[in-house]
């Protein structure tokens, strides 16, 4: 299906509409809370959605997506503070840099298949944690500070808050209508294919290896850019921060609640999983306790409702299926 | 010259006991592929049981050996009914998913009780001396004591009953479930022994060095090469792995920033999981 037909199918403006709620929900209530509460929602709405193109479409769990969030941050960040970059030209250099090596690196660890790749997502995580540690012109594990004259550019602190929020809604936008346009394309069929049974893929002429580095290298694009807007809003970057693990576990969570391989499920997943750890994390008693909670919603999805949110959904109401990817 | 050497034995020392902790993975991958992602935690739980008993209560550490090996069988049986049992004969990373949800549970806890200050157990036993080299008696009683864990693992796997049952089950299930034997219970079993080897290991590892309750994810990660080495539900070549693991990390350390240690080992993990898809010590049958 081309990407113009697309536009003629309802959950291409129900995408659009979320989008255009997430923008001027708070900028006409100029709600300063409500947005940074919102920014969260859509980082997490990207760093599922794309762990979800690994996850639901081709079946093939990443524990360590957080590498491309990391990576993209420290890019960013780097070509910012060293070289006073600006911020466009940082943050398209960190998607493309992190794209190619997530491609180099897929075609070498995705010929391993199921359970070994898992496995050696979380071993990307130490290596590349243990690179940054010791990448002097990274700061090592000192990490490195921005100037607040960073903002300058973008009109100063307050209106640069509001402008990098922006942003990130439209990479959230744009992982929605990423998830959706794969799903939708032959692209999409084959690595749901492979999800099924990839000996049968394979045998009926899907490309199995370079398919899967495509997707693993897709996947990284965005978050990456998710990264570099959050470290460069954040103004510091060091190595705990950029691949905390608990990050990439909190996308698996959300994306197995939503529903794995739905567009709408995880994004709504993403939504609540927010709402819930926001209020979780202002209650004293839980504050401590937020892995745990993580930890029992996983195993109470992955034990009782496979399905997730949409599983459950589409069950109770078939005819949403065809609305609602 | 001579301190390489002394690096390579210590590190045949340490890899004997890195060789246990796999064996307590590749045990319950063997019997039925499932993936235990509370392994690393299991290694901790057993330091911190160690730290329990010998620095709180003022025992001397070895006696917390009994202990660690009960309570981990205890904590694995638990473990089988909470997250496993639902999931043999599921595809595998459903049980990758629950096992690592019951993981993010534990850590949670530990976080949250102990935080992630630095724990340490003092061992003082006198050691061996080799010129001006010293090798620390823990290093020498932990490589014994892990050694005799193994070997008893393997009589127990190869003479008794119950052995012979769990290599029955991993050969086939079905079959097994077919000539009597109660299979639910010989895989929770299994699920008992694989974390209490995990926890004994974490226990020898505690005598060895410091610890935070973070630490497993760095013990798991080197159990998992280990398993790749020694081929996977083969507990004898997991310990030759460690074996091979321990020489590696012994001939690297003199020349290489401690923090590279782990980026090596995995390296390593993919290249020997692409070359030899089934493991460098395996061969069939081995269970």
């Amino acid at each position: 299906m081309s990407l113009l037909r697309l536009t003629r199918r309802p959950f291409f403006w129900i995408i659009a509409l979320v989008i255009a709620s997430f923008v001027l929900v708070p900028w006409l209530g100029n709600d300063v809370q409500l947005r940074e509460s919102l920014l969260l929602a859509a980082l997490y709405i990207t760093l599922a959605s794309n762990l979800n193109l690994m996850l639901g479409y081709a079946g093939y769990i990443n524990f360590g997506s957080i590498v491309f969030f990391g990576l993209g941050g420290y890019i960013c960040v780097w070509l910012v503070n060293s070289y006073n970059w600006p911020l466009s030209a940082s943050l398209i250099t960190a998607g493309v840099c992190v794209s190619a090596l997530a491609l180099i690196f897929g075609l070498g660890i995705l010929r391993l298949r199921g359970a070994f790749f898992a496995l050696s997502t979380i071993g990307i995580v130490e290596a590349v944690e243990a690179f940054a540690e010791n990448f002097t012109p990274w700061g090592g594990s000192a990490g490195v500070y921005l100037s607040s004259s960073i903002f300058a550019p973008l009109g100063g602190p307050a209106r640069a808050l509001w402008v990098l929020y922006f942003i990130m809604v439209g990479v959230m936008g744009a992982s929605l209508y990423l998830s959706y346009a794969i799903k939708s394309s032959k692209f999409g069929l084959g690595l749901l294919a492979i999800g099924q049974n990839e000996d049968a893929a394979a045998i009926l002429g899907v490309p199995t290896p370079f398919y899967k580095a495509l997707v693993y290298s897709a996947s990284a694009f965005l978050p990456a850019i998710a990264g570099g807007l959050y470290f460069f809003k954040s103004a510091f970057i060091q190595p705990s921060d950029a691949f905390d693990l608990s990050l990439s576990t909190e996308a698996l969570v959300v994306a197995m609640l939503g529903g794995q391989g739905t567009v709408t499920g995880v994004a709504l997943g993403a939504y609540l999983y927010e709402e819930l750890r926001g209020y979780l994390l202002t209650s004293q008693t839980f504050s401590n306790f937020q892995l745990v909670i993580a930890g029992a919603l996983l195993l109470l999805i992955v034990l009782f409702f496979p399905g997730g949110l949409m599983g459950f959904i589409y069950s109770r109401f078939p005819r949403t299926q065809k609305v609602l990817e | 010259m001579l301190g390489v050497l002394a690096s390579i034995i210590d590190g045949v020392l340490v890899g004997l006991v890195y060789g246990l902790a796999a064996m307590g993975l590749t045990l319950i991958w063997g019997v039925m592929d499932v993936i235990n992602l509370t392994h690393g935690t299991m290694i901790v739980a057993g330091m911190f049981g160690l730290y329990g008993l010998a620095t709180a209560l003022g025992a001397p550490p070895y006696l917390a050996l009994p202990p660690v090996l009960i309570g981990g069988f205890l904590a694995g049986v638990a473990l089988y009914w909470v997250a496993v049992h639902r999931m043999v004969g599921r595809p595998p990373l459903m049980s990758l998913l629950s096992t690592f949800s019951i993981n993010l549970m534990l850590v949670g806890i530990g976080t949250g009780i102990w935080g992630t200050a630095l724990f340490n157990v003092d061992v003082s036993l006198p050691g061996i001396s080799m010129g001006r080299y010293t090798f620390p008696g823990a290093h020498i009683l932990a490589a014994i004591l892990a050694a005799v864990i193994a070997a008893s693992l393997y009589v127990f796997l190869h003479r008794t009953r119950l052995g012979k049952a769990v290599r029955a089950v991993a050969n086939n299930r079905e079959a097994a479930e077919l000539v009597g034997i109660p299979t639910t219970r010989v895989l929770a079993i299994t699920v008992g022994f694989g974390v209490a080897l995990a926890g004994v290991s974490g226990m020898l590892i505690g005598t060895l060095f410091p610890f935070t309750i973070l630490s497993g994810d760095g013990y798991q990660l080197k159990s998992f090469v280990v398993t790749v080495l020694g081929g996977f539900g083969n507990p004898l070549g997991a310990l030759m792995g460690g074996v091979a693991l321990g020489l590696l990390e012994g001939a690297i350390t003199p020349f290489v920033p401690v923090s590279w240690t782990l980026v090596i080992e995995f390296v390593l993990f993919v290249l020997v999981l692409i070359a030899f898809p089934g493991g460098v010590f395996s061969r069939r049958g081995a269970m």
